[in-house]
């Protein structure tokens, strides 16, 4: 409880401010596409330099929630998800905004935001040293069973067919291998120098996602056939506010979906929102309805990517290891203060570490209101006509995707991404299950070869990837996943035929 | 703010008039650039962003450094981007990372070798250390290379990648103590190396001096020597390698410090030689390094280019048999 000693610390004029400033500059910085929670952070970090530890860690604090939240904005109206943790936003979000209802998948998706952020926020406070524990079990074999998990969900992502989402899917893995490979130091398929540190992956989710909108907006030239234009209707709050009550199930998937992968270092963020979508999808009775602008699937998103920010900064905070790289900025803005994470900041700075949490379940609920007043300001600058709106994309696209690491390398390869995946979607491929194998084959391969490289040095691979209970777990979720995925397929008998590919 | 509006003031009539006179008396006309090959929040990262934050005073450079990351691959493509397409014009910074881009150049792979830069100055060097688990039965250095002689192979140790520092130390751990270790290079660097420690996945792990000492602050590890020349101020009662029995040298010390790409103009070669190592010496500068727990090790630009030449000699052996 020492917590609540620290709240009023919060409230000072400076410390408020600076949350204020936080969040309303994070919302910004996280709608605009390609700058990720990450690289807003790292741009705050120079600012921190000039004030007290406490000032500067509620500054960070405040922008890395409202830049995870604030990254909704762009997938639901633009399809561009700002980081990979908002790709399942657009499943449904972009659905929606299409049927104009912009406006309510954007308050439902703050809403459901703060829900699982002040969750998080909560497990971190009240279950740290638990959590921290945790967060030590998964190895390198716990790693790769569960990007097998996240394997198994690829072929049912946002797509009819069960075989074009796999395929998919395996253009991701492959494309994940490109560049120079960490671990063995091989280089592979890089034919150019933009490609030698691999395939960025905000530059491909701009790409992937923004590109072919873009084309087919121009391909529809000065014609308005209504497909494209978004049109937002306006939507009261209480409404939304209690659509969010009817979804409570996907809520509660989602925020303990998310708390738990965020704990996970090295998994993180990334997956959290696609694999809570799953799995409201999987529990849901209207599944049929996924991806066709469902409000729960937004709902199960969007609580899952704020709920991994807290648990995210546990293995930070109590071990001193940053478990994602936002959380490695973090650790730089402590140690320019000379405080070290771990036993030290809670003993000898609780002011500090206790502002800085407190300021971040503040920060959700301020998030929350800015957001729902972005969310109404949002219906008057959608209406755009069509072909502005694809100059506009298409600008944010180069920009976002230039300024990830300040490289025309990875425009070329937005740019090269989009085209393809253009003409990927005329044959009925989709780009959320290519994004998840761009995203786990690395986090497979990584582990299983730092797996194998440790178990061949000790016990041997058998015991190592199939023994302990954790694996058997995982192992055990893993075949159940596929048995029920190879269930509903027998099940609905979905014989996908050319007519409902295309429709 | 007065400094940066003057300096654009001068910078445009600069640019006009007399920019070709004896070449440098006036550089820097405009804030400058630093490439890092390592990405925001890293520890090269965020050692470059402190040392170079009193760049715009007037007893210093004058103009502002700006920090930009570039990376991937282990930071070859960031020394890539530098030798191949930076301007070399005094404007375009980089941060180096010794032994690591001198290990990769000799490995191949990569378009640029030793040669392809201008040292300007060291800023620091991060010696790598022997790190255990807090419960490991290894309490000393030779505890581990006993056990290690035993059993060949057996021992997994973690690192932060092939090629860079700790893999370095390794291998001379090896051939000093003629023995096997088996070494475990973790992707997402030195954290996850460290925690693969701290997790008890591995049985030992080596790993920068800075990111031991806190771990050891947080209590979860033991230091059981450091692989350099002499103790360190941070570790006082740690052993080097050496007092404990094991020839390895200092080799894998990751010192941290700017270059320029080559063909950059001599004048402003020779000034930046002159000014950068004053501007790190800056009291400001010292006290945020040292709270932040990264040990500073100022080296003037001679000092850096004898130490590059023998880093390549002893790298080339090492990495032979490879």
């Amino acid at each position: 409880m020492e917590f609540i000693f620290y709240f009023g610390d919060v409230f000072t004029p400076v410390n408020f401010g600076l949350l204020l400033l936080g969040t309303i500059g994070g919302l910004i910085l996280g709608a605009t596409p390609g700058l990720s929670p990450t690289m807003a952070v790292a741009l705050l970090i120079p600012f921190t330099f000039q004030l007290e530890a406490a000032q500067g860690l509620i500054l960070l604090g405040a922008a890395y929630t409202s830049t995870v939240a604030g990254g909704a904005v762009s997938a639901i109206l633009l399809k561009i998800p700002g980081a990979p943790a908002n790709i399942a936003t657009t499943l449904d979000g972009h659905t929606m905004a299409q049927k104009g209802e912009g406006a309510k998948a954007l308050q439902l998706s703050f809403l459901s935001s703060a829900v699982g952020g002040i969750f998080g926020v909560l497990l971190l406070i009240f279950l740290t040293p638990v959590l921290a524990k945790w967060a030590l079990a998964f190895g390198p074999s716990h790693l790769f069973w569960l990007a097998i998990l996240g394997v198994t969900v690829i072929g049912s992502l946002d797509s009819r067919s069960v075989v074009k989402g796999l395929l998919s899917g395996c253009i991701g893995l492959w494309l994940a291998t490109i560049g120079f490979d960490d671990i063995m130091g091989a280089q592979r398929f890089i034919f150019h120098p933009a490609l030698g540190g691999g395939i960025n992956i905000i530059a491909a989710l701009i790409g992937l996602f923004a590109i072919p909108q873009v084309i087919t907006m121009f391909a529809k030239g000065r014609h308005n056939d209504g497909a494209e234009v978004i049109q937002v209707r306006k939507h009261p709050i209480g409404a939304a506010l209690s659509e969010l009550m009817r979804n409570k199930r996907a809520m509660g998937i989602g925020t303990i979906t998310g708390s738990i992968i965020g704990l996970i270092p090295g998994v993180g963020g990334q997956i959290a929102g696609l694999v809570a979508y799953d799995q409201s999808r999987k529990f849901s009775p209207e599944r049929a309805k996924f991806g066709t602008g469902h409000p729960e699937g937004l709902v199960a998103a969007e609580s899952a990517n704020n709920a991994m920010v807290g648990p995210s900064l546990v293995p930070l905070l109590t071990l001193s290891i940053p478990g994602s790289p936002t959380a490695a900025v973090l650790l730089g803005g402590l140690l320019i203060h000379g405080i070290f994470p771990g036993t030290d900041l809670f003993d000898n700075h609780p002011d500090v570490a206790w502002t800085f949490i407190n300021s971040m379940l503040i920060g959700q609920v301020l998030m929350c209101l800015f957001g729902l007043y972005v969310a109404g300001v949002a219906a008057r600058v959608a209406q755009v006509p069509q072909s502005v709106m694809a100059a506009v994309v298409l600008g944010l696209a180069v920009f976002g995707s230039y300024s990830v690491q300040s490289s025309m390398g990875d425009v070329y390869v937005m740019a090269a991404l989009g085209v393809m995946m253009y003409f990927l979607e005329r044959f009925g491929f989709s780009a959320a299950p290519l994004v998840l194998g761009l995203i786990l084959g690395p986090i497979a391969e990584a582990n299983f070869i730092q797996g194998s490289m440790i178990a061949n040095a000790t016990d041997g691979m058998t015991p190592y990837f199939l023994g302990g209970s954790l694996n058997l777990f995982l192992i055990a979720v893993v075949i159940a996943s596929i048995a029920y995925s190879a269930y509903m397929e027998l099940r609905s008998r979905r014989f996908t035929s050319k007519e409902e590919i295309m429709a | 703010m007065k400094n940066l509006l003057a300096g654009a003031a001068i910078a445009l009539i600069g640019l006009t008039t007399s920019a070709f006179a004896d070449g440098h008396a006036n550089y820097p006309e405009r804030p400058i650039m630093m490439m890092v090959s390592y990405g925001a929040g890293g520890a090269t990262d965020f050692q470059a962003r402190i040392v170079t934050m009193t760049a715009g005073n007037e007893d210093a450079l004058g103009m502002p450094i700006a920090i930009l990351n570039k990376p991937g691959a282990g930071g070859r493509v960031g020394w890539n981007w530098l030798a191949g397409q930076a301007e070399a014009d005094g404007y375009t910074l980089g941060a180096y990372n010794v032994p690591h881009f001198i290990a990769q150049s000799i490995k191949g792979g990569v378009e640029y070798s030793a040669d392809s830069f201008e040292p300007i100055a060291n800023w620091g060097a991060d010696p790598a250390v022997l790190v255990v688990g807090a419960d490991s039965e290894f309490n000393t250095l030779q505890d581990v290379v006993d056990f290690a002689r035993a059993n060949p192979g057996k021992l997994t140790t973690s690192g932060a990648g092939l090629f860079v520092g700790h893999h370095i130390a390794a291998l001379q751990m090896e051939k000093a103590g003629d023995m096997k270790m088996a070494y475990i290079p973790t992707k997402g660097g030195g954290a996850a190396a460290m925690k693969a420690v701290i997790a008890g996945e591995v049985m030992a792990g080596i790993n920068n001096l800075s990111d031991a000492f806190r771990a050891r602050e947080a209590g979860n590890v033991k230091i059981l020597a450091v692989a350099d020349l002499e103790r360190n101020d941070f570790l006082p009662d740690v052993p080097t390698m050496m007092e404990s029995g094991l020839d390895v040298d200092n080799a894998s010390v990751n010192f941290r410090g700017v270059m320029v790409p080559k063909g950059t103009p001599q004048g402003i070669i020779d000034k930046l030689a002159a000014t950068v190592p004053t501007m790190f010496e800056n009291k400001r500068v010292a006290g945020k390094m040292k709270a932040g727990g990264s040990p500073m090790h100022i080296m003037t630009r001679d000092e850096v280019l004898a130490m590059w030449a023998k880093r390549e000699e002893t790298l080339k052996v090492l990495l032979a048999g490879l």
